[in-house]
């Protein structure tokens, strides 16, 4: 590494020799949250700069993308933000439904199963993210009740598409299968429960006086470097700035459901711990809005282009089966042209920008990852800080490695 | 400043701006290279575009010439951040000498964009702080994005393999 540089100062004893340390943090440190590896340039205890470096993980999912079809791309975007791999797979829907300019045709049952999924992803990621953020600091049993809840996030992702961590869920056009029959009583029972935890998590973080001995007044980062840094999510509303494109640019109907964006003006890790709890309650919001309206009838859109047709007419009827022959093997045409979509993730904006040349397969797809951009202000926040605090602002950011590195 | 409306953005840049496209909403302006970092400062400084949301590249080898395209995407937050105004900047590079200045002095944000592309593209930079690759290997020697890179040939990561063992650098 080239970028080393040793201080030496003469002091009055000629003895004594000054110079900054470096330390690696990373890529195998449990506080890094995946394999993120940071160089700390030190003195003494204080950091004087922090330099992360990404990548190990890179799997190349925007090359992988260009060479299959649209649907066969889904199960990629699982795999970036895996805390939250429902809402990275919604994501992907709409922006191929956009690039397909069909939005409208989606059926009222798939957008409301979509938004209950995106908001059960939203607090399962909260709960991961508060829940490590505050056992990097030491609270070990905030932590145990998080990941207790997390469970019953993961056994309704069950019941409805029979994975728990990498879903692959909706389809372009809709869901894949009607949702089970004890869907809305299993979102009913959670919604009974998990009011009552996030009151215990509450009572162990919130007013906590270490945790927030150690997380207020660190990492703190100005509305004006959050915009300039393109932070979003938690990170940039813990500054203050009241931006969640649930609000500004409504994608699934979000304008018809009553709830708040929260915002912490502070722009500290407790700030930020703040927003994310808040939003947790939002999403319980949300959730009750959605069962009480979710609609019946069809859950995907009829659309023989696009759409696999019913597993029962392609084993009995001939046409059925050559559509679903075609579809399988050259995906459905798009449209030539460009689009980029963004969804609101719980650790950011998602974007997709997609290019199409008018074939079944993505010429070009590029994935604007929340943590990517929101990774870069670290060493912002870590500057002229304590090591520990810099394990308090990585937390706080909450990221994860999947989607830096795809 | 109020009541933005996109006929201000056009008429402001006027000869800038070389075409312009609408497709599902998003609108497009192309602008010739050398004057990316002219048009891109007036949009942050004048119609407040604070938000770069996106900054990418596109590889048209063998569609367009020239061959690629950079990407940026901006946003507007309007006064009670509730404005959803978009707009896509797009200029082209040629493939013999691709570089172009970098807007990391507009936003901090585009510094680990711009490595990316970097990184993916080999489109360098002029004026960036710590041009470096970020997701491939330091020692790498190809560019993974472009489309005439081949995805099934090993050889370039054997490459540095070997030349890691022959330097006992590992």
């Amino acid at each position: 590494m080239e970028r080393v540089e040793f201080i030496e100062e003469k002091s009055s004893d000629s003895n004594l020799r000054k110079e900054s340390m470096i330390l690696n943090m990373g890529p195998q440190h449990p506080s890094t949250h995946g394999v993120l590896r940071v160089v700390l340039y030190l003195d003494g205890e204080v950091v004087q700069e922090a330099v992360p470096y990404v990548g190990y993980l890179h799997r190349g999912i925007e090359k992988l993308c260009e060479d299959i079809t649209y649907q066969q791309c889904l199960p990629y975007t699982d795999r970036m933000d895996y805390i939250a791999s429902i809402c990275n797979n919604i994501g992907f829907i709409l922006s191929v439904e956009k690039l397909l300019g069909i939005e409208d045709e989606i059926p009222e049952r798939a957008k409301v199963t979509e938004v209950i999924l995106s908001e059960l992803g939203r607090i399962e990621s909260h709960l991961v993210g508060i829940g490590t953020n505050a056992m990097d600091l030491g609270a070990m049993s905030a932590f145990l009740f998080c990941f207790k809840e997390r469970e019953r996030v993961y056994d309704i992702l069950e019941i409805v598409c029979g994975a728990r961590l990498t879903t692959s869920y909706p389809r372009v056009g809709g869901l894949p299968a009607e949702l089970p029959d004890n869907f809305e009583e299993a979102i009913r029972n959670f919604l009974k429960i998990f009011p009552k935890t996030l009151n215990e998590v509450d009572k162990l973080l919130t007013r906590n006086k270490i945790f927030i001995e150690r997380t207020r007044g660190v990492a703190t980062i100005s509305a004006e470097e959050a915009i300039n840094f393109g932070l979003t999510g938690p990170s940039l509303r813990g500054s203050g700035v009241p931006f969640d494109l649930r609000k500004s640019n409504p994608y699934l109907d979000y304008d018809q459901y009553d709830f708040e964006v929260p915002v912490a003006t502070d722009g500290d890790a407790y700030s930020r711990f703040l927003c994310r709890f808040e939003e947790m309650r939002q999403s319980l919001k949300i959730i009750e809005q959605a069962i009480d309206r979710l609609p019946d009838g069809p859950f995907i859109a009829d659309l023989p282009d696009i759409v696999l047709p019913e597993k029962q007419k392609v084993y009995t009827q001939m046409e059925s089966l050559i559509r679903h022959f075609v579809i399988v093997y050259n995906g459905f045409n798009t449209p030539p042209g460009e689009i980029y979509h963004g969804v609101e993730n719980p650790k950011g904006e998602l974007g997709y920008y997609i290019v199409s040349d008018g074939t079944g397969k993505p010429y070009r797809i590029h994935v604007r990852g929340p943590s990517f951009v929101n990774m870069q202000a670290l060493p912002l926040m870590a500057k002229g800080r304590l090591v520990a605090d810099v394990i308090a602002a990585i937390g706080s950011i909450d990221i994860v490695l999947g989607e830096i590195d795809r | 400043m109020s009541g933005f409306t996109l006929e201000q953005l056009s008429s402001r840049l006027g000869s800038h701006i070389e075409s312009s496209s609408e497709f599902r909403g998003e609108n497009t302006y192309f602008v010739a290279p050398e004057k990316i970092s002219e048009v891109l400062t007036v949009l942050k400084e004048e119609f407040n575009f604070d938000y770069l949301v996106d900054l990418t590249a596109v590889d048209y080898l063998g569609i367009k010439s020239p061959r690629f395209e950079m990407v940026y995407y901006l946003h507007r937050f309007g006064e009670q951040y509730d404005e959803n105004i978009r707009v896509r900047i797009k200029c082209s590079i040629s493939e013999d000498k691709p570089a172009i200045d970098s807007v990391t002095s507009l936003w901090a944000g585009a510094d680990w964009l711009e490595r990316e592309v970097y990184d993916m593209f080999g489109i360098v930079f002029n004026g960036h702080p710590d041009l470096r690759r970020i997701l491939m290997p330091e020692d790498y020697d190809e560019y993974p994005l472009r489309k005439d890179f081949d995805v099934r040939n090993r050889e370039p990561s054997k490459r540095s393999f070997k030349k890691a063992l022959s330097e006992g650098n590992f």
